[in-house]
């Protein structure tokens, strides 16, 4: 009796099943049996809500309520010293950061930043994840060997590069001297030192994106390969034709994780500034809106102007997810 | 119990498609690397070790070597040493206790509460089901780093400040976690199962206990290794409300030597290598089940 339907369609039965009881062939049945069967459909019609609910809780008070609440907090004045005596300033303090040059720069170089280290990382983990696919010998070693830096933590790298992009005894500047290239000041100009702090989060995360194509690849149907092969196409144009479409929807997928990454990136040009600030380079050459929104809250203690930062990225994000919501949605009608 | 039906041991997706075709069947995945794939992945594994073998190379010599032309390329004979006096200055002894008793609650709560959230998901139908996951994945999308201040301000009024509860409460639940398990039980854990516990009278509760947690083992491992590993290299919440000197973790002790006055460049790698070792070594004896996790999640992402 309790089978599939019950396990399977509780809901639907569950707004049906009291006007089915009486007139189903438990009539007859005792009322200890009545009494075991509606305790099992109360189980069965609350418990899933029982086991979802302390994700939603907790979620709720540790990540949606601080989100709102951050909203509320960006339309007043609140010190880092008394963060409890909030002013109503009204929209002040977004006025005052879109007036403020360094929160425009911080803009412009958490894009740039963003972009100098998402294309090079994904096309590299495009290309290692096309060799990892290949039968290959110690396949789990290369795998296991790549996720080395996505162990490191983002200090740990950070302070080893530091020291390898050094301007005088770094090993990146003595290579570059040995085939003629004059030192790189990588903390102190813009270009080199976005580059440098892009360097180490594409260090991190390359491998890992690799392995997510991996898995991708090898979720491809092959049957899809072979028809391509017997019409001739060569291993290139398979990796075109066949590889790169039915990888689509992973590739937007990790390019939405990356470029929330990437609006997110706040401990590398933190502890890569050589003056050991908040300011992201003594010209704020690389300051992020992370590091901006911490320099702004935590150093100026200003904890409504950081808040006013931090929804501004929130409508930022919900930009960008309309976006990959209108393309997911062309791609799937155009395939 | 029933057990009609045992789990896979790995949730390594790869592994049973592949034993399912023919070899004749697949082309592209059974194709032998040439020399030529050889070499860019040695390439590859050795820009990825270098950073790390050189951490330690740094770490072996003294400050006035790191300020010469050209770097070393080979260890010195100061490594245990700097690691000593590293482990000191940082106060690494603390963090270690400290980011251990953190990831682990973190990670073991994240677990349990995942595989439940997720089963329900997974194998029971409720109204609002659907609207319930997308919301668990739209929630993935919003970065943490968003909900600090209001955070911050409640930790300052609990007077929370240098206390690992302030760090541990917020690292309570991944919407990750939640999507992970959903994806593995569906496929894991056949109905059968779960009617037959259900035809001998069991509550959900037993379901959850007797055949759920049992069938969901590998996946709570390799969710429990991962959340581990991103409890354990948190950086902006705990360097908001922990400090160096207080109640550090690894990751606030490390970047506080790095941010320190601390002139010797050689005791900053020591400490960053004493910070990282403990996960290298993770990998090291897991990796396999980690790859195969990170893997696993991102099939249907």
């Amino acid at each position: 009796m309790a089978t599939r339907s019950d396990i399977a369609a509780s809901p639907v039965k569950g707004g049906a099943a009291p006007g089915r009881t009486p007139g189903s062939p438990a009539g007859k049945e005792d009322r200890r049996r009545a009494k075991l069967s509606r305790r099992w459909q109360r189980d069965a019609r609350w418990s899933p809500y029982a086991f979802v609910s302390p994700f939603f809780l907790l979620f709720a008070a540790f990540g949606l309520f601080p989100l709102i609440y951050t909203g509320w907090a960006s339309l007043h004045q609140v010190e880092l010293t008394a963060p409890t005596d909030m002013n109503w300033v009204g929209l002040k303090n977004y006025t005052r950061i879109f007036d403020d040059d360094f929160f425009w720069n911080a803009a412009q170089n958490t894009l740039t930043i963003g972009v100098i280290s998402t294309v090079p990382q994904l096309m590299i983990a495009m290309g290692i994840a096309h060799i990892l696919n290949y039968k290959l010998r110690a396949s789990t070693f290369w795998r296991v060997a790549m996720l080395a830096p996505y162990a490191t933590s983002i200090a740990a790298a950070t302070l080893v590069f530091v020291l390898l992009f050094g301007r005088d005894y770094g090993m990146i500047n003595w290579a570059l001297g040995a085939v003629g290239i004059d030192p790189i000041g990588w903390q102190d100009d813009k270009w080199p030192g976005q580059i440098a702090v892009s360097t180490i989060i594409i260090w991190r995360w390359t491998g890992y994106n690799a392995l997510i194509y991996l898995a991708a690849m090898q979720a491809i149907p092959q049957d899809l390969y072979e028809s391509a092969a017997l019409d001739g196409a060569s291993r290139w144009r398979q990796f075109l034709h066949v590889t790169l479409p039915s990888l689509r929807p992973t590739i937007l997928f990790t390019v939405v994780v990356s470029t929330i990454g990437a609006s997110q990136v706040f401990g590398e040009p933190l502890l890569f500034d050589p003056n050991k600030g908040a300011s992201g380079g003594a010209e704020h050459q690389f300051q992020t809106l992370g590091l901006y929104l911490y320099e702004q809250g935590w150093v100026n203690q200003h904890l409504g102007r950081a808040s006013a930062i931090a929804w501004t990225m929130f409508a930022i994000l919900i930009v960008i997810g309309i976006i990959n919501q209108l393309i997911s949605r062309r791609l799937r009608a155009s395939s | 119990m029933t057990t009609t039906a045992t789990p896979p041991e790995t949730p390594i997706v790869k592994e049973q498609k592949r034993s399912r075709l023919p070899k004749s069947a697949r082309a592209g995945g059974t194709l032998h690397g040439g020399p030529l794939a050889y070499v860019i992945l040695t390439v590859f594994t050795l820009v990825s070790l270098f950073p790390l073998v050189w951490t330690a190379i740094a770490a072996s010599r003294d400050n006035q070597r790191l300020a010469e032309n050209p770097p070393p390329f080979w260890f010195g004979s100061n490594l245990f040493k700097n690691l000593e006096i590293a482990w000191q200055d940082a106060n690494l002894g603390e963090a270690f206790l400290n980011t251990t008793i953190v990831a682990g609650i973190s990670a073991a709560t994240i677990v349990v509460l995942s595989t439940i959230a997720g089963f329900a998901f997974a194998k029971l139908r409720f109204k609002g089901r659907n609207a319930l996951m997308l919301l668990v994945i739209g929630t993935m999308m919003v970065p943490p780093q968003l909900s600090i201040i209001p955070l911050y301000m409640m930790v300052a009024k609990l007077d929370w400040t240098d206390q690992l509860q302030a760090v541990i409460f917020p690292s309570l639940v991944s919407a990750f976690g939640v999507f992970f398990m959903r994806q593995y039980l569906l496929q894991a854990l056949p109905d059968e199962v779960i009617e037959a516990a259900r035809v001998d009278g069991a509550s959900s509760w037993r379901v959850v206990w007797h055949v759920v947690f049992p069938a969901a083992r590998p996946a709570m491992a390799v969710l429990g290794m991962l959340m581990f590993v991103q409890a354990w290299n948190d950086f902006l919440w705990p360097f908001l409300v922990l400090t160096q000197t207080g109640n550090p973790t690894v990751q606030v002790a490390v970047a506080g030597l790095g941010r320190g006055y601390t002139p010797d460049q050689s005791l900053i790698m020591a400490g960053a290598l004493l910070g990282t070792l403990p996960l290298l070594l993770v990998f090291a004896i897991f990796g396999k089940q980690i790859v195969g996790g990170i893997m696993q999640g991102a099939v249907k992402g």
